[in-house]
């Protein structure tokens, strides 16, 4: 709004134009300036790294998608992936159209995947969202395991147990790209992925997205002010089917294979655990929860076998002691940040750290000795654990493992004194600086 | 405008009928059905047998958002409101449909003239303009129950039903309150629960007695008081 304008026009006034218009939009600019210049960044410009930026921009799409039902609609959907399969699936078909002669350039391809996501959402949504709640949970649950099975049942379509391949280099050129390289394909994906965070963002703020968020709240109170809940759900469930076929149409371009296992219920319980550990109370909640993700699944995989127990321990410790996610970890410190001590807070979470790491080793020995002893025997008690060789077969391993545990329980526990007074002093600079802030 | 209700076990046969742009209370006993009665005509519940007209249009059995749509808003007894959203968008969710903006998903909220506007305008009525970012959750009991009252007058519907909308005020928040009421309900048809009979008497142009199911009077407030079966069935024992 524009109130209080003056009636002459001072030469600054263009640049507050500027300032007001770079204010509005900074997050934006920021975020396009960050996908242009990652793939570039030392430890990032690798193929490796390009790949991982490429997972990340995808699972981003689709988590983000889940999150306009999950957070913002409050509806909890086991089956999200089947709008992510069946879009990926669209996707390779039509790229193998492509490869066959159909002049459509590649860059265009995953919007069949959208195309798809949207018919599915519009058909399994009319029976999906007629409830909400548990009965919601459990019809999508239905839906992804029909699906899944049916993935298998139409071989001509899914492929069966290999999936469908095609190839995204045999497209039309556009401007001279070939779409082989790596990193011509993470700036189609990251450009897809900045257009659907935009999107989808605008979409909350329109009448019905506001009205999601209504409905997520009090969906009685809802019919009460002239709008039919189920309409509402139905409507969002139908765009986030949009956005996780979109999602799916990228991973068809960037694997160049699609199986069955995309449209499954694991893949469905991946976006959801994306999402939490994102926070699903912030917009950009998903958008960490998938980097984070995709992070751990590339990077902690090549570590241990342990991989996915190491994640759900993360993911219930997300749950019981940080609801608000990571976003909401991090959201949380903006009251405290422009106070001084708010390095008093910094501190204190560095003294808290170091009896956290040893509790950590603790565990992870623990994990890995007993993971090694019970699901590989064949592979013998030897064992290497932060570069020392030990011998599982030996108590000493044990005890140590044991000691390390519980001593960096109990010190942890003694720390967490710090950290809360810490925050106690900066609460408090903050609150005395609002309240002088807005005196006259 | 008429209202006819045929017979549910709670509402045993009601034939009510509230004139166009009239205050009209509902008084009775607790358990007497009020808020059942409530219910049926607003469309939370629907009614076992009978009719229920608004406008001369029957609307039994419709579903509340529909009934909304036709002009008719209510309040709650107990608090009803969006929890995490803020004052203002609670009050801007409540525009929206009747301004005609409907699902609309291609322009941004913030973008519409008329519902900014309107908002603008229930929260100076409410007296709630100062508190518009604070999330509804957090609000005071007397907060809540104002923003309850400008969520169901926001609209602008020219049928208004309050349940008891001065339950568990103080004095002066009740005078407060029904100020409110009365500027709110200016030129429109109010139809109000409520037990405080000093709210009743001073607000309403007609009463009606509901007992157990029934109505057994309506009248004007005069003679309703000098009523000897009211009397006997409600006031004499209140």
């Amino acid at each position: 709004m524009n109130d209080g304008s003056p009636t002459t026009v001072p030469p600054t006034a263009l640049i507050g134009v500027q300032l007001r218009w770079w204010e509005k939009y900074k997050f934006w600019l920021i975020a396009a300036a960050l996908l242009v210049v990652l793939p570039h960044i030392p430890g990032l410009s690798s193929g490796y790294g390009r790949s991982l930026l490429s997972q990340m921009g995808i699972t981003a799409v689709f988590a983000l998608s889940f999150n306009l039902l999950l957070g913002q609609t409050g509806l909890l959907s086991f089956g999200h992936a089947v709008y992510f399969g069946l879009g990926a699936y669209a996707a390779i078909h039509l790229l193998r159209a492509v490869n066959g002669g159909l002049p459509i350039p590649i860059p265009l391809v995953p919007l069949a995947g959208a195309a798809a996501g949207l018919v599915f959402g519009i058909i399994f949504g009319s029976v999906t969202t007629k409830k909400a709640g548990t009965i919601f949970a459990l019809i999508t649950l239905g839906v992804v395991e029909l699906v899944y099975a049916a993935s298998f049942m139409l071989h001509g379509i899914f492929g069966g147990d290999e999936g469908v391949s095609a190839n995204r280099t045999g497209g039309p050129r556009l401007l001279g790209l070939t779409f082989g390289p790596q990193i011509q394909i993470y700036y189609v994906i990251a450009f897809w992925a900045f257009v659907s965070a935009v999107l989808m963002y605008a979409f909350m703020r329109t009448p019905v997205g506001r009205l999601c968020n209504a409905v997520r709240d009090n969906p009685e109170r809802a019919e009460f002010i002239g709008y039919n809940p189920q309409r509402v759900r139905f409507i969002v469930f139908a765009v986030a089917g949009m956005f996780a076929g979109l999602a799916g149409g990228l991973l068809a371009i960037n694997y160049e294979i699609v199986s069955a296992e995309s449209v499954g219920a694991l893949r469905s319980a991946q976006v959801l655990l994306a999402a939490y550990i994102g926070g699903i109370g912030h917009f950009i909640g998903p958008i960490i929860g998938a980097a984070v993700l995709v992070w751990l699944q590339v990077n902690l995989s090549d570590y241990t076998s342990a991989w996915l127990l190491y994640f759900g321990l993360f993911f219930m410790a997300v749950v019981l002691f940080a609801p608000g996610g990571l976003a909401g970890l991090i959201m949380m410190h903006a009251p405290i940040v422009r106070t001084r001590a708010f390095w008093g807070v910094l501190a204190s979470y560095a003294v808290a750290l170091v009896p956290a790491a040893i509790m950590l080793v603790g565990a992870v020995l623990l994990i890995e000795m007993n993971y090694r002893l019970s699901t590989q025997p064949e592979l013998g008690a030897r064992m290497k654990l932060f570069w020392v060789d030990l011998d599982a077969a030996t108590p000493w391993p044990w005890v140590t493992a044991v000691v390390l545990l519980a001593a960096g329980f109990y010190v942890f526990r003694k720390t967490w004194r710090f950290v809360a007074a810490a925050w106690t002093r900066a609460l408090d600079e903050a609150k005395a600086r609002f309240a002088g802030g807005t005196s006259p | 405008m008429r209202k006819n209700f045929g017979p549910t076990s709670i509402i045993r046969g009601v034939s009510l009928a509230v004139h166009k742009g009239e205050r009209h209370a509902i008084i009775g006993p607790n358990g007497a059905g009020k808020s059942t009665l409530f219910n049926l005509i607003s469309g939370r519940f629907a009614p076992s047998s009978g009719s229920i007209k608004l406008k001369g249009r029957e609307i039994a059995g419709l579903p509340a958002y529909q009934i909304n749509r036709r002009g008719l808003s209510r309040s709650f007894q107990v608090t009803n409101i969006f929890p995490r959203l803020s004052v203002y968008e609670n009050i801007r969710c409540a525009v929206l449909w009747s301004l005609g903006h409907r699902y609309s998903f291609w322009r941004s909220a913030d973008k519409l003239r008329d519902a900014n506007e309107l908002t603008e305008k229930t929260l100076e009525q409410i007296k709630m303009a100062a508190r518009r970012h604070t999330p509804a959750g957090v609000l005071t009991y007397a907060e809540q129950r104002a923003l309850e009252i400008g969520i169901t007058i926001a609209s602008g519907a020219d049928v208004l039903m309050l349940d008891e909308p001065t339950a568990g005020m103080s004095r002066s928040e009740t005078e407060n309150a029904v100020e409110l009421i009365r500027s709110v309900s200016r030129g429109k048809t109010l139809v109000v629960v409520e037990h405080d009979m000093g709210v009743v008497f001073n607000l309403a142009d007609r009463i009606s007695v509901l007992v157990y199911g029934e109505i057994i009077a309506t009248d004007v407030p005069a003679r309703i008081r000098e009523n000897q079966a009211v009397q006997a069935a409600y006031l004499g024992t209140a």
